[in-house]
This record gives C-alpha cells, structure tokens and sequence, in this order.
C-alpha cells in the first residue's frame, strides 16, 4: 500500500485533483462508448423486430380479404 | 497514352478559361488573407518577417481548399466522370491529367503572385526564393492530395465542409516542411534538405495518389 | 492452409463467432482494468520525482498505445478490404474507428492533466501530444466520411481508402512534428521518456495495456455485431436469429 490513509490516498501527494480528473474522464468516455454501442444495438433489434412483425401481418393478412 | 493525357489537360484549361473567375477567385482569395494578417497584428516589418512563411501556406492551404471543388464536381453532375471510367485508358492516368491541370490552374498562378506577397511581407531575396522553391514542390502535392479528399466527397450533397476536414490534417507534413525550410532560409542556412524531403513527398504522392484517386472515384461515381 | 478461415468470410459464421468470444473478452477487460487500476492507484509506489502524479501514466500510455494500435489495424482491415473485396474488413473497419477515436481523447485529457502540475499549462506543443491530436482529427475525418453517405456499403469502402491515404501520411506526420518541435522548443524534458522503471511500477502498466487492448477487442466485437446486424438486416438469417432470440426470452420471462 503506498498510501497510509484515505485522505491521503484521495489528496494523491497534493496531485489529487488531476489525477482524479483524469481517471473520471476516461472512465466516463468508455462507460459512454460502451453504452453507445449497446444502444445502437438495441435501436437495430427493435427496428429488425419490426420488420418481423410487418412480415407477420402481411402473412396473416389474406383473412382478411372477404372482409372487404 | 500520351495524346490522352495531353487532350485532358488541353479540355480543362479551355474550360477554365470560358469561366475566367474560377481561376481568379482564388488567387484573389489568397492575397486578401495574406493582406489581412499585416493589418491584424501590426506591420512591424521584423515581426511580419518572423510570421510570413506561416501566413503564405495557411492561406496557399485555404486557397487550394476553395479551388478543389471544381476539380470533378461538374464532370460529375454531368456524368462526363462516367465516361472516362470507361474509356480505353487506366483511369489513374486520366486522373492525373486532370490534377495536373488543376494545379496549372491555381498552383501555377500562386507562384506567380507570390512576389507581391513578397513585397507586402518585407521578406529579402532568399527568403523569398526559398518560398518561390517550396511553393513550386509543394502545391502540387497539396493538388494531389486534396484530389483524393474531393474524389470520395464529390458524390456527397454537403462535401465541401467535410472536404477540408478530411484534407486540412493530412496536408500537416507540407506545411511543417515548408515553413520550416522558408524560415531556415531567412536565417540563412542551407535549407536543401527539408527541400529534398518535400521532393521526395512530391514523388510519393504522384506514384500513389492517382490510384487512390482512381479507387475513391469508383466509390463516389457507382 | 487458409481453407479453415473461408466459412469466416460468410457474416452469419462471423457473427456467431464474434458472439462466442465476446463473453470471454468482457470477463477478461473487466477483470484487467479492476486489477490494473487498483494496482495502479493504491499499490504501486510513488515516483520520486513527480510524486503521485505520475500515476496518470497509467491511463494515458495504454490509452495512445491502443489508439495507434486501433488505426494500425483500421489499417490492416482497410487493405484487405479493398484488395480482396471482403466487406467484413470494411465493417471491421468502421467497428473500429470510434474506439480508436475515443481512446485518442483518453490520451489527449489526460496529457493535458498530467501537463498542467508537471509544465505549469494545460497544453504545450509537446510533439506526442499534438501527433495525437492530429490522430483524433484523423479519426473523426474518417467517421465523419463514414456516416456522410447514406449507402453503407459505398461509405465503407470510402472510409477504408481514406484509413489507408491516412496510414501513409501518419508516419510523415509523425516525425514532421517532431522535428518541428525540436526546432520550435528546444530541449524540453518530455515526461514520456520512462528511462528505466521500477519493476513495481511496471506491472501495473503492463496489465493496464492489457486491459486497454481487451477492451479494444470487446467494443470492436460488440460494433462489428451490430454493423452485420445493421447492414444484413434483409437476409433471412437475421431475421430468424431475431425471432428465436424473442423466443428463447419469453420462455426466460415464464
């Protein structure tokens, strides 16, 4: 352990502010990165869901033909 | 092959010279920024001296940007662009006939300005050689590669922004080496080395950059 | 000798691949990045020179690292892709180009963090730094071309000739900004240079790159899925892979 307490483990040596600045922006752009990518997979299966659904009507549609 | 080449070249000049302004425009352009500078931050002739090679390629830089657009777009729009991908001949060869009289058309006319420039700028007679010298190797390469950026953008409806975003980082190295060179020469030590290595940038540029020219084109054409 | 790669040229067996490995990717970055930074933060000694600052190296040397080593297989991708006509290679391609960007900002940030206590500002034309700027502008040219045309497949092979026109010139840029620099500032003491460290704080950074590459690998994997997903979106395998997926989920939900 190269700290002997927290305080001084959250000081850093008096570098606390930029250290701890650089580790939260850098964290926070691959959280950001990451949730980016797992939304745009969500967007491309609800859109694929869709698809799947239309198809699903257009099979079932042919009942409905003596309706009109 | 030659006849070719030389029949491209031929086709664009007369073609820029019914649109006069074209060519005007912006050599107009570049005159005006480099203009500007003296008027913005003082005409202390030391401190122009100091700046001046930065100044003539940053706005040689946005020059060339402003002529690129030309360069295919209205071959595109007319569809001429298609017919010289199927012509008998490699289209990197067409390609370079086109660039090469593209940079007759707006490189060529910066190297003949750059004398007033000269004179506007105070510099002395070596330091304005060495600009006349990396102005000569150097715009022909910013031709050929601004040539591949306006071949992958020139299919797009907004390519020009995006255009100079894609060009402006790949044309650092000229930039650096010029300047470099120009201002070596206004403390006047020997500046053939930086020149040699532009020279060598000039010739990689002219053996890669038509094929990669050619390869963009099919992409914005197809 | 190739024979056992050709069933990969088909998206289907790709993705199914890619879908298999990415667990094991996730498990592993997760595990390197907790061990690494913990190690990195509370473990390893302080330097003697610019006490517990220098701690940020170990974000900042992975991060430049992966970000070259993201272009250099952008790179890669973008030949094969273009000499062989392998349209996987250009989604890898454009899979990669937002990590590789995001890790050239980490490495931009916290550059700059680490040069305000050490130089006194938080920018200096430090030859590392602005080729890595550079960099970032090369990348976001590239996803910017990307997402400007609306055919994906075209977009594709534009941005893998554009990765390549940029391969070419980043060495040349490179060494102009050196030398530029050399010339510009005379000899300043670039913090980069780690003449020999000590072994206890070496570990650390090795796990570090460790854990920047294996996420390199996961996002690639987790983009290269989605953009098969996205542009096979027509074939009838995706479509059924949705549907048994739907299914496999209701009976969870039972």
């Amino acid at each position: 352990m190269a700290f002997n307490s927290i305080a001084d483990f959250f000081s850093m040596g008096g570098y606390g502010f930029y250290v701890w600045l650089s580790y939260c922006v850098s964290f926070l752009s691959l959280i950001i990165l990451i949730i980016n990518t797992i939304n745009r997979k969500n967007k491309i299966i609800k859109m694929l869901n869709k698809r799947i659904a239309r198809q699903q009507r257009i099979k079932n549609a042919p009942s409905r033909e003596g309706i009109l | 092959m030659f006849n070719a080449f030389l029949q491209v070249v031929s086709k664009e000049l007369k073609g820029a010279f019914r649109r006069r302004s074209d060519i005007l425009n912006p050599i107009w352009f570049f005159v005006i920024v480099v203009m500007l500078f003296p008027l913005a931050i003082g005409t202390e002739p030391a401190l122009l001296k100091r700046i001046a090679p930065g100044i003539i390629w940053v706005a040689a830089l946005l020059a060339a940007l402003l002529s690129f657009e030309r360069l295919f777009k209205d071959d595109f729009i007319d569809g001429s662009l298609e017919q010289l991908m199927i012509s008998p001949y490699p289209l990197a060869w067409i390609v370079s006939a086109k660039v090469f009289a593209h940079w007759l058309l707006t490189g060529l006319p910066i190297l003949l300005v750059s004398p007033l420039l000269g004179i506007f700028l105070s510099l002395n007679m070596d330091t304005y050689y060495a600009l006349l010298l990396t102005l000569l190797i150097g715009t022909p390469i910013l031709s050929l590669l601004g040539a591949i950026g306006v071949a992958l953008t020139v299919g797009l409806r907004k390519g020009g922004i995006l255009l100079s975003l894609i060009m402006l980082p790949l044309s650092i190295p000229i930039l650096i080496f010029s300047t470099m060179a120009i201002e070596a020469a206004a403390y006047g030590q020997s500046y053939l080395g930086l020149l040699a290595l532009l020279g060598a940038m000039l010739v990689a540029s002219v053996t890669f950059a038509p094929f990669a020219i050619a390869a963009s084109l099919r992409v914005s054409v197809s | 000798m190739w024979k056992c790669l050709h069933p990969y040229a088909k998206p289907e067996k790709s993705y199914q691949l890619a879908g298999k490995l990415l667990p094991w990717f996730i498990i592993f970055s997760a595990i390197t990045f907790i061990v690494g930074t913990v190690w990195g933060l509370l473990f390893a000694p302080a330097d003697y020179q610019q006490g517990d600052s220098f701690r940020i190296i170990y974000i900042h040397v992975p991060a430049a690292m992966m970000a070259m080593a993201a272009y250099s297989s952008m790179a890669m991708a973008a030949f094969v892709a273009l000499v062989w006509q392998i349209r996987l290679a250009e989604i890898t391609v454009i899979a990669t180009a937002p990590v590789g960007a995001v890790f050239t900002f980490i490495a931009l940030f916290t550059g700059a963090a680490w040069g305000k206590p050490m130089w006194g500002a938080w920018w200096v034309w430090d030859a590392r730094l602005t080729s890595e700027l550079i960099l970032l502008f090369i990348y976001l040219g590239i996803i910017a071309l990307y997402n400007a045309f609306s055919d994906k497949v075209l977009a594709g092979r534009a941005a893998s000739i554009l990765t390549l026109v940029g391969v070419i010139n980043l060495p040349i840029i490179h060494y102009s900004v050196v030398w530029w620099n050399t010339l510009h500032q005379g000899a300043t003491i670039s913090k980069f240079e780690k003449p020999s460290m000590a072994i206890e704080m070496l570990w650390p950074l090795i796990i570090m790159i460790i854990a920047f590459a294996a996420f390199l690998g996961t996002l690639m994997l987790m983009r290269f899925r989605n953009e098969i997903l996205a542009r096979e979106s027509h074939r009838p395998w995706v479509l059924r892979l949705i549907e048994t997926d739907d299914a496999q989920r209701l009976q969870k939900d039972k």
